[in-house]
């Protein structure tokens, strides 16, 4: 479904700001799949996302979705494919524009935008059923800017929003890391309501060892822009949290151990 | 009265400018300083047309789409060419000068001796009035004064609904988006500049028509009419937006215009009392700093009265 074909992105190259965030990333995703990407800090997990997303266009490698290229689509243009829940819960809606504009807008994703009448009562009916089914209360309140809300009913509209209209991917950019652990828990048992329900394909970034033993059906793990372990199948059904914090630490040892045989090097020889 | 009715009128015509100064500076977020070219460059299109015998209800709507040309290219060189937005607007500005100097061919053009909306309105009045003057509240009012203050808000009121309509449907929707979260229209599929510039269009267009209006109000074009109009607008928007005191779209509409017809009936009670007018540019901008300020130190002297009352 989506693959993407030896990626590399340098951010600021030749500068002392210098950061390789992705040094060849190659990744199949399957259509139907709930893939989980778990890294270090600066591993490049967001990165990846956002080189799929779009937001630049990567310095090498390929991009295919169903067969299509699209290694140079605009991020607007890409957004037709993906639903996107960011991790910054205010990213993904207009504080200024009520609710159901919000979902107006989502429910024109990919197609074109005309002289239509946006909140229509068809659309409005059908917000407030789905809305109603949070159970937030927000459904008596699609008049109100969306900016009035909190994070966690914004994230929560968000998620159903980049759902609206059936995407061939959904990309989550750790969607529940800025939460409070309600929300966060809220926000994550109905992305896997609607993922399972909708069947859809989704690409989950998260910081949460938790989440990605308990969610998904593979779990990828990166570490300094490279992909180094891919757990599917029953591997990934019999991986618990602490295992996955054990490599952690272990990766975390062998980076201190790179950086004590450098200076040791450097002591000897310069 | 005459002074009353001749403020009321400006201030309808130029709360077109209030209207297109909102768009770019609040809807989208742009301080876009276009304006001061773009007003004149409507009222330099509509004279020229004017003088060659153009049909004023022809040459009048011609300066709306000159007007959003040059919005459009402010737009493009901001978003294809990512040159900051303020500079953006003072290259097209700037330009603008010397393209209205070669429009106009001069830099003054008289319209007194032309057939305008407000010949057209003379005539038309005085064809409905059946006189020249007519008693209103104990004064004799020229018919034709009459005629525009009566006719002025209908076609700003025709205007505001249209634009009102525009942004409440899909493609109005996704431009206010725009302005309010480029990151999250962008996922939503929208190309954010491409809505840039057309708001921009529609901004700079709405200014032109004020320009091409007033020209014919005041009965001359001049390549000087721009300067200070930026201010002008933002002050109308800021009182507007004081008197709803809401920011939902039908209101900061109708406050727009209100806020345009006040401070320009606050100017003319200046004027009144004696304020010189080449001091009028420095007042505006003094105000616009205040109105600026003012959220910012409102709470402050609060804090400081209150702490005043409990000691």
């Amino acid at each position: 479904m989506l693959e993407v074909n030896g990626v590399r992105k340098t951010f600021h190259p030749g500068s002392v700001n210098e950061v390789r965030a992705l040094q060849g990333v190659t990744l199949d995703i399957q259509d139907g799949s709930f893939t989980v990407v778990i890294g270090t800090n600066g591993s490049g997990k967001s990165t990846l996302l956002n080189a799929i997303a779009g937001s630049f266009l990567v310095d090498e490698g390929t991009l295919h979705l169903a067969g299509r290229d699209i290694t140079l689509w605009p991020e607007y243009r890409r957004a037709a494919l993906f639903g996107r829940v960011f991790q910054n819960p205010f990213s993904g809606t207009c504080p200024q524009l009520s609710i159901a504009e919000n979902f107006a807008l989502a429910a024109h994703r990919g197609f074109r935008r005309g002289l239509g009448w946006a909140v229509r009562g068809g659309l409005r009916r059908q917000v407030r059923e789905v809305v109603a089914r949070l159970d937030m209360g927000l459904e008596d309140r699609l008049d109100t800017p969306i900016g009035t809300l909190s994070g966690g009913q914004r994230q929560a509209l968000t998620l159903l929003m980049a759902t609206w209209q059936k995407p061939q991917l959904l990309l989550l950019d750790e969607h529940t890391a800025a939460l409070d652990p309600k929300s966060a828990d809220q926000i994550i048992t109905l992305t896997e309501k609607i993922v399972t329900s909708e069947r859809l394909t989704a690409l989950m970034v998260t910081h949460s060892m938790q989440q990605a033993a308990r969610f998904g059906d593979r779990l990828v793990m990166m570490h300094r822009g490279q992909l180094i372990e891919d757990l599917a199948g029953d591997r990934k059904k019999r991986v618990r949290a602490e295992e996955l914090l054990e490599r952690f630490e272990e990766l975390r040892r062998s980076d201190l151990l790179d950086e004590s045989a450098a200076e040791m090097l450097e002591r000897c020889y310069v | 009265m005459s002074l009353l009715i001749g403020s009321l009128t400006i201030g309808f015509i130029l709360s077109l400018l209030a209207l297109g100064v909102h768009i770019s500076f609040y809807i989208f977020d742009f301080p876009d300083i276009t304006a001061e070219g773009s007003i004149t460059l409507g009222a330099a299109i509509t004279a020229v047309m004017l003088m060659k015998g153009w049909h004023p209800l022809l040459a009048t709507p011609m300066a709306f789409f000159a007007g959003a040309l040059a919005g459009a290219v402010t737009a493009i060189l901001a978003m294809k060419f990512s040159i900051n937005k303020l500079l953006a607007g003072i290259m097209t500005m700037t330009a603008l000068y010397s393209v209205n100097l070669r429009i106009m061919g001069r830099s003054n053009i008289p319209l007194m001796n032309e057939r305008t909306l407000v010949s057209e309105v003379e005539a038309l009045s005085q064809k409905v009035f059946r006189a020249s003057t007519v008693p209103l509240l104990h004064w004799e009012v020229s018919v034709r004064d009459l005629g525009q203050l009566i006719l002025c808000p209908l076609l700003i009121a025709l205007v505001a609904l249209l634009l009102y309509f525009f942004f409440r449907t899909n493609l109005g929707t996704a431009m206010r988006a725009t302005g309010d979260n480029a990151q999250m229209i962008r996922a939503q599929g929208v190309d954010d500049s491409k809505m840039i510039i057309l708001g921009l269009a529609i901004s700079n267009g709405l200014i032109a028509l004020s320009g091409a209006l007033l020209a014919q109000y005041q009965g001359f074009a001049d390549v000087q009419m721009g300067i200070g109009m930026v201010v002008w607008g933002l002050a109308s928007v800021i009182i507007g937006e004081a008197m709803v005191g809401t920011r939902d779209l039908g209101y900061t509409i109708i406050g727009a215009v209100m806020g345009s017809v006040l401070f320009r009936l606050l100017v003319a009670i200046a004027l009144r009392w004696g304020v010189n007018p080449n001091d009028l540019k420095l007042i505006t901008a003094a105000f616009v700093f205040l109105a600026l300020i003012m959220p910012k130190l409102l709470p402050f002297f609060k804090a400081r009265i209150r702490r005043l009352a409990h000691a």
